[in-house]
């Protein structure tokens, strides 16, 4: 088998592991929490680092009037049949169809994971911003908004007492990974018709 | 008169001389080294590198310590009820203090000692002897709280306890004080024969740490004081100090000191296991309080005994031996090696030191001394490995190092002297302020000790503290071994009388410390779990509040249709499982303690109105930013009302 076919099922494969590996963390750290609490987000599923942490994480937001934290979102359903369509498609391509394609594959993965980030956003922003009028706790900006509790989409951020960290985890890496092997599939491809 | 003057002249000069010296010793023997505070300290937000539980004597419970730096952690309740923590006030803990008494609500804390594995501390029990009502208790070293307390029948002053064997196979309880077996109406001056020493072996269950009487072996009439266990080569053995070997029954001071020699008792408790194990021993009936504490129900449940396997030595040929000891001996220790048996005669000022070795020896070829009752007494001379001699005066304790060095301390001359295994020397000697007791290294009874440090327990501080009125605070010593010569590092302050404590690695114990109950193992028959079963039920004349609690709102706060008269059951569930967040609750007036909450964990409290009104109750624990608003009210009606029974949260 050629080269760029053999590397184009693995472009396709590697997003599998998104089934195993989390795709985002979140952790928040305080002086109380000298072990940080934390949550990480499977394609399918929030779970908790350490045992409890997204209920004291719920019982910590409580407080600013922030919704708990759900135990299912409709993501959890799309995001996994996307991810098995997409690498579905990605064999299907491997076996019959021309290089070519292996690019288009490509720009649909960005494409497609460039949404889902994009409503990660969505919900992180939501999360952070529909709070209870009732809240115990109301904070505003210096401006006289109302502030918010958003997570860090990226990095690290400054809320109140906590200092929360967002990093992408195993399972995005295995799926950047898987991405960028569809490119490298199409450049492989591309070079070994070309010398063939 | 010119004579006269010259004398007065020479006792001055003489008088400075010593004045001079004086000051010049203080400087150099004030016992304090330069960085003594430096080897203590221990920096903000680090932990210590041992655990030392100290136990508090007539408080009746056992604290634990940091080492090197003698900070206080916890008071463990054991045998005294605690209204911090509820321990005998809640009715889920009042069974563990149940007797064959009735409620008992005090004791007073000896010994503790760590359980072993293959002869090595594994930190995960203490065991501990009540003195006064004769019990044994387990604490759990997962939980840090006591979860076992078993009483020990035919025993009185159960003093030379709560000791075990070298794979926590026995925890061994012998009495201070004989009595007549069984307990009757007779004569007091018809001691001498009939009055019996009860020692009991206690074995230990070595999956869930179940405590049982298996024998209790029926001795003469003398005073059990001290115990160890032997180890190594004697392991299999266990060792006994005697006192009152005259058997006197008034005045002991004097009746019990006359004779040169009282006994160690030597007793082969695998014989008497194997004998037992082949139907040996009498059934005897009893009657004793067995009380165990569920971490799962989080109650504790309190079983009567009706019988115990009693051993009489003549049964068991070979199995008990009386080494002659001088003095009234007190401490009964045993060398990591299992070779030396120390009997420290607290009347005689030398330490004797028996070997193993010639004991079986003289055994073997049946050099005995005579009898008492019966059991054969072997000759002094022959089983004795050496003495140390006029190392100080009334000798009490001796722990080891593992390098080969003993530590005993002094009551009377009020020291510890650290001397040589096996050539009997004084190497060094430093004072306690003031009588010493009982001493102790980590891992001090054990094959292995950790010799860095030792710890002195005295029983008499004077001037060493801040007063404090009459009553003074009693003191532990810290004492670094690792070098040649003992060196003072630190005084620090004691719970209650501080008899014996246990130290061990604290990287041993502190991994296994649990941080919750896991909410869905609680089986507490009144536990709510979820807020949509926080109810209140009548029963009768009887209210059960099921209630919850998290941050920071108790569920329900409202609570209306209780009437005077009634008796109302707070059971109350801590919701939270995150790590160190407690709650408290009490109600105006309630005639019992506070009950103080651990994340998943279920307590109960009875309150009994007397007056109509409205009763605020709210968390004692100040648990969250909202902890002041963490409050409810209970509406309590006359008695003849007929207001109805409902409850709300949020309304």
């Amino acid at each position: 088998m050629k080269k760029g076919k053999i590397i184009m099922f693995l472009a396709a494969l590697l997003p599998m592991l998104l089934f195993v590996f989390p795709l985002w963390k979140i952790t928040l750290e305080a002086p109380q929490y000298p072990t940080p609490l934390g949550m990480y987000i499977y394609i399918n599923d929030f779970a908790d680092a350490n045992p409890h942490d997204i209920k004291n994480i719920n019982l910590m937001n409580h407080y600013v009037g922030m919704k708990y934290i759900p135990d299912a979102i409709p993501e959890f359903k799309i995001f996994p049949i996307g991810i098995a369509i997409t690498t579905l498609i990605g064999l299907v391509i491997g076996i019959w169809a021309r290089y070519r394609w292996y690019l288009y594959w490509f720009i649909m993965m960005v494409l497609v994971s460039t949404v889902g980030l994009i409503d990660f956003y969505r919900w992180e922003y939501e999360y952070g911003h529909d709070l209870d009028p009732k809240a115990i706790m109301k904070f505003t900006n210096p401006d006289g908004s109302v502030m918010g509790f958003q997570p860090p989409f990226f990095g690290t951020k400054h809320i109140l007492n906590f200092t929360a960290h967002s990093y992408p985890q195993l399972g995005a890496y295995c799926l950047a990974g898987g991405i960028a092997l569809g490119l490298v599939a199409w450049w492989v491809a591309r070079r070994e018709k070309r010398n063939a | 008169m010119k004579k006269t003057i010259y004398s007065f002249l020479a006792l001055f000069t003489l008088a400075s001389f010593f004045f001079a010296c004086g000051e010049g010793q203080q400087g150099s023997n004030g016992a304090l080294t330069s960085n003594a505070a430096e080897r203590v300290y221990v920096a903000p937000g680090e932990h210590d590198e041992f655990y030392a539980f100290i136990s508090g004597g007539f408080s009746g419970q056992l604290s634990v310590y940091g080492l090197p730096s003698g900070r206080l952690f916890k008071v463990i309740p054991v045998f005294s009820q605690d209204a911090e923590k509820a321990w005998g006030y809640n009715e889920e803990t009042k069974p563990m203090l149940n007797t064959s008494h009735g409620f008992v609500p005090w004791d007073d804390s000896h010994h503790p000692d760590i359980s072993q594995t293959n002869g090595e501390l594994d930190g995960r029990y203490v065991f501990i002897n009540g003195n006064n009502t004769p019990r044994i208790a387990k604490i759990d070293l997962s939980v840090f709280e006591t979860t076992e307390i078993i009483e020990i029948p035919n025993s009185a002053g159960n003093h030379s306890s709560a000791f075990v064997t070298e794979n926590t196979e026995y925890v061994v309880a012998g009495t201070r004080f004989s009595v007549p077996v069984p307990q009757r109406d007779m004569p007091i001056n018809e001691y001498k024969g009939n009055f019996k020493g009860a020692l009991t072996f206690i074995s230990v269950d070595p999956e869930d740490g179940g405590m049982n009487i298996k024998f209790q072996l029926i001795m003469p009439g003398f005073d059990y004081d001290l115990s160890h266990p032997g180890r190594g080569a004697s392991h299999g053995w266990f060792f006994f100090t005697t006192y009152n070997s005259e058997e006197a029954n008034s005045l002991l001071e004097v009746n019990a000191s006359q004779n040169d020699k009282d006994f160690i008792a030597a007793v082969n408790w695998k014989k008497i296991e194997e004998f037992v194990n082949n139907g040996g021993g009498t059934k005897m009936p009893a009657n004793y309080a067995h009380n165990v504490y569920d971490d799962n129900t989080h109650m504790a449940t309190s079983t009567m005994e009706k019988e115990v396997l009693v051993v009489n030595p003549a049964e068991v040929p070979g199995a008990v031996y009386l080494l002659p000891t001088p003095k009234s001996p007190h401490g009964c220790d045993v060398d990591p090696s299992g070779e030396y048996i120390i009997g420290a005669g607290k009347l005689s000022a030398d330490i004797t030191v028996h070997s193993f070795t010639k004991m079986l020896d003289a055994i073997e070829n049946q050099k005995f001394d005579g009898d008492a009752y019966g059991i054969p007494i072997l000759s002094f001379e022959d089983v004795r490995a050496g003495t140390v001699s006029q190392p100080g005066l009334g000798p009490l304790h001796t722990e080891f190092d593992g390098q080969g060095n003993a530590y005993t301390t002094f009551f009377i001359s009020s020291e510890v002297v650290k001397w040589k295994l096996g050539t009997w020397e004084v190497v060094d000697r430093q004072p306690c302020f003031y009588s010493v007791g009982h001493l102790m290294i980590p891992g001090g009874n054990s094959r292995k000790p950790f010799g860095k440090y030792v710890v002195a327990m005295n029983k008499i501080t004077k001037d060493r503290y801040l007063p404090t009125g009459p009553e003074v605070t009693q003191s532990a010593q810290l004492y670094d071994i690792s070098g040649e010569k003992m060196e003072l590092l630190l005084d620090f302050p004691t719970v209650g009388e501080p008899h014996y404590a246990a130290g061990i690695a604290a990287d041993i114990v502190k991994e296994r410390s649990r941080k919750i109950f896991e909410l869905q193992n609680n089986k507490h028959p009144f536990a709510v779990t979820s807020d949509a079963d926080a109810r209140v039920e009548r029963k009768g004349n009887e209210v059960h509040i099921y209630m919850t609690m998290i941050r920071s709102h108790f569920n329900p706060d409202n609570i209306e249709g209780v009437k005077v008269g009634d008796k109302v059951f707070f059971h109350v569930t801590n919701l939270e499982q995150d790590y160190d967040v407690p709650h408290g609750i009490s109600v105006i007036g309630a005639n019992t303690s506070e009950l103080l909450i651990m994340p998943g964990q279920t307590e109960s409290f009875v309150w009994e109105p007397k007056q109509p009104g409205v009763w605020p109750f709210y968390c004692t624990d100040f648990c969250s930013a909202l902890h002041q608003e963490m409050q409810g009210y209970i509406r309590v009606s006359p008695a003849a009302s007929g207001t109805e029974l409902k409850w709300s949260l949020g309304e």
